[in-house]
């Protein structure tokens, strides 16, 4: 803006004025947040990792170190680095003696205010389910909430079996919540009183997820006990 | 918010000596934004289940109002009248973006439970309203002040609230067990409904005691008269 923009009259000044001000403002909040955007990125990564490590571990006991498999085109695995973006990744758990611990897989579904997102650890060994974590839930405090922290629905994810058919295609016996008291085959989910539609979400959630996963990870199993061999060596 | 020069009384008073001290003292109980004006009440009512999450949520609130404050009365003489609320909007949106980073850096966790209510700074009446009345007619360290009186009160209002429903619902202070291990939690105070309650329990007490004041000033004022 020049000096003679400022000495004519009032009404073109004035829409000059207007444009000015939201542009130049405009501009200095974009500075702003990119500023800001830049400099927070590297911590809220570290953030997000530190948060995902802690959670693969607890749903993998034993396990000390992590490594992200991705899933081919091909149905197979391969290791990959950094985040993953589209892929479908599981994270595979090694103890300290570069063993497989166990395989930890993200999987979601509808809970009973909004989706839930779990993250549950898989023996392929064993064919078990070894541990399970809440990532994300809105549940509802003091009742839905209970599948985060109730120790006894908790202990049905310390080795929920999860045996796959003789043709290793799927499972022999779907994964479900039964009512609280009622568990009788290792199979099942003792649900919550009191929490019964967040006890089924979980169980719907766990046996879609592993019913696809648990014959693709098997069938693959080599790819994760190879990893164990190379890393020894 | 225009402030009436009515007779100052009590403890205030002598804070109250200089003006600027005083647009840093008001914010904080006599033009409270929670229990006064009754500004802000979706973050008020909906993020005050714990007291770590009333704290974190009065903090960014108050980045958010002392920011915007500042660079709305910096720029007072160059936004033009007609545009000035859209500007203010985007300035407080950016503000609010910031803050949204940084509460990301410092803790997931805490972002997690304060949720899309972080973005919803942008709509709290309590920084637009601050920044129309105030920091639009006021230099910068008047703004300042004004910005961060308000943001403290609104933090401690919030805390009134998060301690009362923390305890209450989940029988924990900033997440260490309150009472013994039997205690029944009223797990109604963690939900919506709680928020109502506590507010408006709040509420009663804070017009008991103003209407309890003004009694004593009327008093006063008939013994000068007599």
């Amino acid at each position: 803006m020049n000096q003679t923009d400022l000495l004519q009259g009032q009404k073109p000044s004035n829409s000059i004025h207007m444009f000015r001000a939201m542009v130049g403002i405009g501009l200095l909040c974009a500075l702003l947040i990119v500023v800001s955007y830049e400099y927070t990125l590297p911590v809220i990564k570290h953030n997000k990792a530190v948060a995902l490590e802690k959670a693969v571990f607890q749903v993998i006991p034993g396990a000390v170190k992590r490594v992200t498999y991705k899933l081919t085109d091909q149905n197979t695995f391969e290791e990959m680095q950094g985040e993953p973006q589209k892929e479908q990744v599981v994270y595979a758990g090694y103890d300290a003696n570069n063993q497989l611990a166990g395989i930890a897989v993200e999987a979601s579904g509808q809970g009973f205010q909004d989706v839930l997102k779990l993250l549950y650890g898989y023996s392929p060994t064993d064919q078990k389910i070894i541990g399970f974590y809440v990532l994300e839930s809105k549940e509802t405090p003091g009742l839905g909430d209970k599948i985060e922290k109730d120790n006894d629905f908790l202990a049905n994810f310390s080795g929920l079996d999860v045996l796959l058919s003789d043709d290793a295609n799927a499972l022999k016996n779907p994964v479900k919540s039964v009512k609280h008291g009622t568990k009788e085959n290792p199979w099942e989910i003792d649900s919550i009183t009191g929490a019964t539609i967040s006890s089924k979400a979980v169980g719907n959630i766990i046996n879609n997820s592993i019913s696809y996963w648990a014959p693709l990870l098997y069938k693959n199993i080599s790819t994760f006990t190879g990893n164990q061999v190379s890393s020894l060596e | 918010m225009e402030r009436k020069s009515d007779k100052k009384t009590g403890f205030f008073a002598t804070l109250q000596q200089s003006p600027s001290t005083d647009e840093f003292i008001k914010g904080l109980w006599r033009e409270n934004a929670v229990f006064v004006q009754v500004l802000g009440m979706c973050p008020t009512l909906a993020v005050t289940n714990s007291a770590t999450n009333a704290i974190a949520m009065g903090l960014a609130t108050t980045f958010v109002l002392l920011m915007s404050n500042m660079l709305v009365s910096s720029l007072r003489n160059f936004i033009p009248k007609q545009v000035r609320i859209a500007t203010y909007i985007l300035i407080i949106a950016t503000f609010v973006t910031v803050a949204d980073y940084v509460i990301q850096a410092i803790s997931l966790d805490v972002h997690k439970s304060l949720g899309a209510f972080i973005a919803l700074i942008v709509v709290n009446c309590l920084i637009l309203g601050r920044a129309e009345a105030f920091a639009s007619k006021n230099t910068i360290g008047k703004s300042f002040l004004d910005g961060l009186g308000m943001g403290l009160g609104f933090t401690f209002a919030l805390l009134c609230l998060g301690v009362v429903r923390e305890i209450l619902g989940s029988g924990t202070l900033f997440g260490i067990p309150f009472f013994p291990a039997n205690f029944q939690e009223w797990v109604i105070m963690i939900l919506p409904g709680g928020g109502f309650f506590t507010l408006a329990a709040w509420l009663l007490i804070f017009n008991w005691a103003k209407q309890r004041k003004k009694k004593v000033v009327q008093l006063d004022n008939k013994e000068i008269a007599a």
